[in-house]
This record gives structure tokens, C-alpha cells and sequence, in this order.
């Protein structure tokens, strides 16, 4: 078994703590399942074609979605703990990781089995990851496309204090503003839980309202459109209003585009408000209150002068988030990216005092 | 300085009316509010549009998610470029009432004859002013 780390680190970033906002988790397979699974269901599995949901929307074996060495023998990239500890955790240092396992939940239209598989991989992720190693907190995976069994999940496990998350995909059956999702806020801010909405889905919608891409090269550059999508419904549909303390995390959605998305959105705002008429801010304000987003992968300006002013632009360094996206990558080293570019107090908010705040995390981790 | 300015007869403006008037080298709204007079800078202060020549409406009041509840009519004037809304009370912009505001002027409605269109003041020493929307003279401070 070979490991390869991403850095010995003997000297820079080992002083403070560094906090790890996108770490994956991977279902190795549906056999893994079945402790957590009804028998009934198992059942279903072992006698039909069907084998539970995708554990991953990226091409298996790009970079992007397994870096080199990531890949265990006995299941794919992102599925052992042994690797995510040897590989991430410790060669950075990292005091708290929080994980996002992207088991495709929203893709299973028979509801009965999209309650179930969220069940067990919630339970999984208990058993197999959070109760094992101190330095993760978990997202809880729900059947975003039934709101209120989502809620109904959110209360079944909530309150595990390894969960500090539940995953919503960005890509989703409807925008997350809809009235439809108010169970879903309810439950999230009931457990004072962050909303980590991550980039991906599959909801079978197609990903852009215009209709279906031809190449995922497409929906890959196209997600930052949705991203802003679900930011327009959730402040125009008033749920910062209706739940005011959400707190959303953008996980792998960049953050280059939220400049020029904001002095838009207050554009329009100026002009259109009666029509809603229960935002009583300019969108900009409730964005910069309520949603953080991590910096991997980062599209970049070309200069860090430009990328300085981008983060100007959007708030200030205390938006951002740390975050690895292990095991998929985008770049060499993480620690590379944007970090060297900011003064050491922005530097360190993004390694951990932002996260720490967002997630409440316990000062023993941070 | 200020300056007092006759702009007009009462009976020119009634209720839910306007005039834009050009005094001292700037156009000036004068509006008859519910029976009070407002006067407004005929200049948006977002693209100078003139703004006094902008629907006169009431607003959406601020309120819970979905829930629509409409108020103030009579009070907004929205601006026929971009629909800002401002209170034709205070010159105050509805979305950023402390930032972005239109100048405002005092406006009085004053008799040209004191006291003789009121033959039921006791005192003839007090002046009185006729606000009545029959007579009187409205006046611009500027």
C-alpha cells in the first residue's frame, strides 16, 4: 500500500491550526452498506440491478475526482480512513476536518429507498468515520428532494455531535428559497447546523435551465451559475428572513464570480424591491452574513493584486474557507493556494478562524 | 439665505396632485400629500433623472416572506427611469433612507390677505394662515 503525502510539512503553516472545510468521504461500495441498510432493502439489492445510488460525480480516474496514490486497494479514492489521515490529516497538520460524502441521495426517485440510503449513510458515516477519528465532523446526507423526510432525517441524527453540516447538493429539483424547503431550514437551523451547499447533483434536472450540456467539461465551468441561482431564491425567497440564523457554506464553488453576482442582485434590488418587498436588505448584506465559501478549487484572477481586490470585493478574507477537496486535485499542494497571497491575519482567518466560527467548532480542535 | 417663493394657488394642487416649478435656477416638485404640501428636488440622485415627474404611488411595506402588504399610498414617488422609490415626506429613498435621499424644501401655504377668509378668529391681533385647499398662496423656501 503506498501513500503519498502532500507535503512533509517541517516548518511553514505547522505553527497554527489549520481546519479542513471539504474533506470526501466515499461509499466504497453498496455492500458497505448493508449493517445500516433494512433487510428489505439489502434484499432489494442483492435480487435486482439496482446497487444504491453514485458515490462520486467526477470522471473516477482524473486527477480532479482521485489524485495520484489516492486510490486504496480495496475501494475507491476517498474511501479509506487509514489514507485520508496519512495522506491529508497528518502531513498538514489539519486539527478538524469537516467531511461531505456525496452518495447520490437526490438521484434515487423511489422514496422509501431515498430515506433508507440516507439513513445508512448517515449511520455509516457514524460508525466508520466520525466515532473513529476525533478530528472529523461529518455532513449529513438527506433526500434533499423530499423536504419533509429530509427534516425528518435532520432530526433523526442532528444532534450527533459529529455532525455539524448537512450536505445539500447545488444542483436540485428546486431552488432552495422554494417554500417547499422551509422543513428542511427549519430542521438545519433547529439543530444550529451549516448548510454546505456543494457543488454537483443529481437531481434530473438538467443543469442549466437553457437544457442539457453536451460535455461535463460544460456543466463543470457552468456550475458557478447555479451556485448563484441558489443564492438568488434563498434571499428572495426570505429564508435568512424566516431563519435567521442560516448559516450556508459553498463547497467547491469558487468565489471569483460572487463580486460581479452581488452589484447585480443590489442592482436590481434598487429597482425591483416591492416585488420583495420582505428583503429588507440589500442582497450583498445578507450574503456577506450568511454564507462562507471555501477556496478549492479557486478560479484566480491572474495577478494576486486582482485576487486581492476580488477578496476586497466580496466582504474580506473572513468569507473564505480553507479547504483540501481530498482526494480530488486541483493543485499540488493546497496550502499554495491563495494563502501565500494574504497577510498573515487574512491567512490564518481562512486556516481556521473562520471555520471555527462557522461550524462552532470546540477550541480543542482549532 | 432662504428665500420665500410663490409657486402657485392651493386650488392648483389638490390631493394626490403636483407641480414642478423653476425657482431660483432649479426645477422643484411641489406635492399636495393627504392635504400637506412637500417640495422635492426634480433630480433623481441616482442618474439625475427628473424624478418629480415619476408616478406617485404607495409601497410594498416591509413584511414577512410571502406576504404582501401595501401601504403609504399616495406617499412614494417612483422614479420614471429606474422605479427608486423615495418618500415624498423626507426625500428619503425607501431601500437606503440614510444614504441615498433627494433634497427636500419647506413648502407653507400662506394667505395673501391675513384673516380675511377667517371671520371666526375672536382676535384679530393673532395672524392666522388659511391651509384650506380653497385659497392661499403656496409658498417654496428655497
Amino acid at each position: 500500500m503506498q501513500m503519498q503525502s502532500l507535503r512533509d510539512h517541517s516548518g511553514a503553516h505547522t505553527a497554527t491550526a489549520l481546519i479542513d472545510c471539504d474533506a470526501h468521504i466515499t461509499v466504497p461500495n453498496v455492500e458497505a452498506l448493508f449493517p445500516y441498510l433494512p433487510l428489505h432493502w439489502v434484499e432489494h439489492v442483492e435480487q435486482s440491478v439496482f446497487k444504491g445510488a453514485s458515490a462520486n460525480y467526477y470522471p473516477p480516474r482524473a486527477p480532479v475526482s482521485a489524485r495520484p496514490g489516492s486510490i486504496p486497494p480495496d475501494g475507491p479514492a476517498g474511501s479509506s480512513l487509514a489514507f485520508l489521515g496519512a495522506q491529508v490529516l497528518d502531513p498538514l497538520r489539519i486539527t478538524a476536518a469537516i467531511t461531505n460524502c456525496l452518495y447520490a441521495i437526490d438521484s434515487l426517485h423511489n422514496p422509501e429507498a431515498a430515506v433508507a440510503f440516507a439513513r445508512a449513510v448517515n449511520d455509516w458515516q457514524i460508525a466508520e468515520w466520525l466515532d473513529k477519528d476525533p478530528r472529523l465532523r461529518g455532513s449529513i446526507v438527506v433526500p434533499v428532494q423530499l423536504p419533509e423526510l429530509a427534516a425528518a432525517e435532520i432530526n433523526r441524527v442532528g444532534d450527533h455531535p459529529g455532525f455539524v453540516q448537512v450536505l445539500l447538493p447545488v444542483r436540485s429539483e428546486h431552488p432552495y428559497g422554494s417554500r417547499l424547503f422551509r422543513p428542511l431550514w427549519q430542521a438545519i437551523t433547529g439543530h444550529d447546523l451549516v448548510a454546505g451547499i456543494h457543488f454537483g447533483g443529481a437531481p434530473g434536472n438538467p443543469p442549466f435551465p437553457s437544457g442539457w450540456p453536451s460535455y461535463y467539461f460544460e456543466e463543470y465551468a457552468g456550475m458557478a451559475q447555479i451556485f448563484q441561482s441558489q443564492l438568488a431564491s434563498i434571499v428572495s425567497e426570505g429564508v435568512f428572513d424566516l431563519f435567521p440564523g442560516t448559516r450556508i457554506a459553498l463547497l467547491e464553488s469558487g468565489f471569483t464570480w460572487l463580486p460581479a453576482f452581488m452589484w447585480r442582485f443590489d442592482k436590481e434590488w434598487h429597482n425591483l424591491r416591492r416585488l420583495v418587498p420582505w428583503v429588507k436588505h440589500a442582497p450583498s448584506e445578507y450574503i456577506r452574513e450568511h454564507v462562507r465559501l471555501t477556496i478549492l478549487p479557486l478560479d484566480a484572477p491572474p495577478t494576486p493584486e486582482a485576487m486581492q481586490r476580488t477578496i476586497a470585493q466580496i466582504g474580506g478574507a473572513h468569507m473564505l474557507l480553507f479547504a483540501t477537496d481530498y482526494p480530488h486535485q486541483h493543485t499540488a499542494d493546497p496550502l499554495d493556494t491563495l494563502l501565500p497571497d494574504l497577510s498573515e491575519a487574512d491567512a490564518q482567518r481562512v486556516r481556521s478562524e473562520n471555520a471555527r466560527e462557522w461550524y462552532k467548532l470546540s477550541p480543542d480542535l482549532a | 439665505m432662504m428665500e420665500k417663493y410663490i409657486v402657485g394657488q392651493v386650488g392648483e394642487v389638490p390631493p394626490g396632485g403636483r407641480k414642478i416649478v423653476e425657482v431660483a435656477g432649479r426645477s422643484i416638485g411641489v406635492f399636495n400629500v393627504h392635504g400637506t404640501y412637500y417640495a422635492l428636488r426634480n433630480r433623481c440622485p441616482h442618474q439625475a433623472a427628473p424624478l418629480c415627474l415619476g408616478a406617485i404611488k404607495g409601497m410594498a411595506m416591509p413584511c414577512k416572506p410571502a406576504e404582501y402588504i401595501w401601504g403609504r399610498e399616495g406617499e412614494i414617488l417612483r422614479c420614471p427611469w429606474h422605479g427608486w422609490e423615495f418618500d415624498i415626506t423626507t426625500g428619503q429613498s425607501i431601500f437606503n433612507p440614510h444614504k441615498m435621499r433627494v433634497r427636500t424644501y419647506e413648502v407653507t401655504v400662506e394667505s395673501a390677505d391675513m384673516n380675511t377668509d377667517n371671520p371666526d378668529t375672536d382676535d384679530p391681533s393673532i395672524e392666522t394662515y388659511v391651509v384650506g385647499v380653497e385659497a392661499g398662496a403656496i409658498v417654496l423656501h428655497v
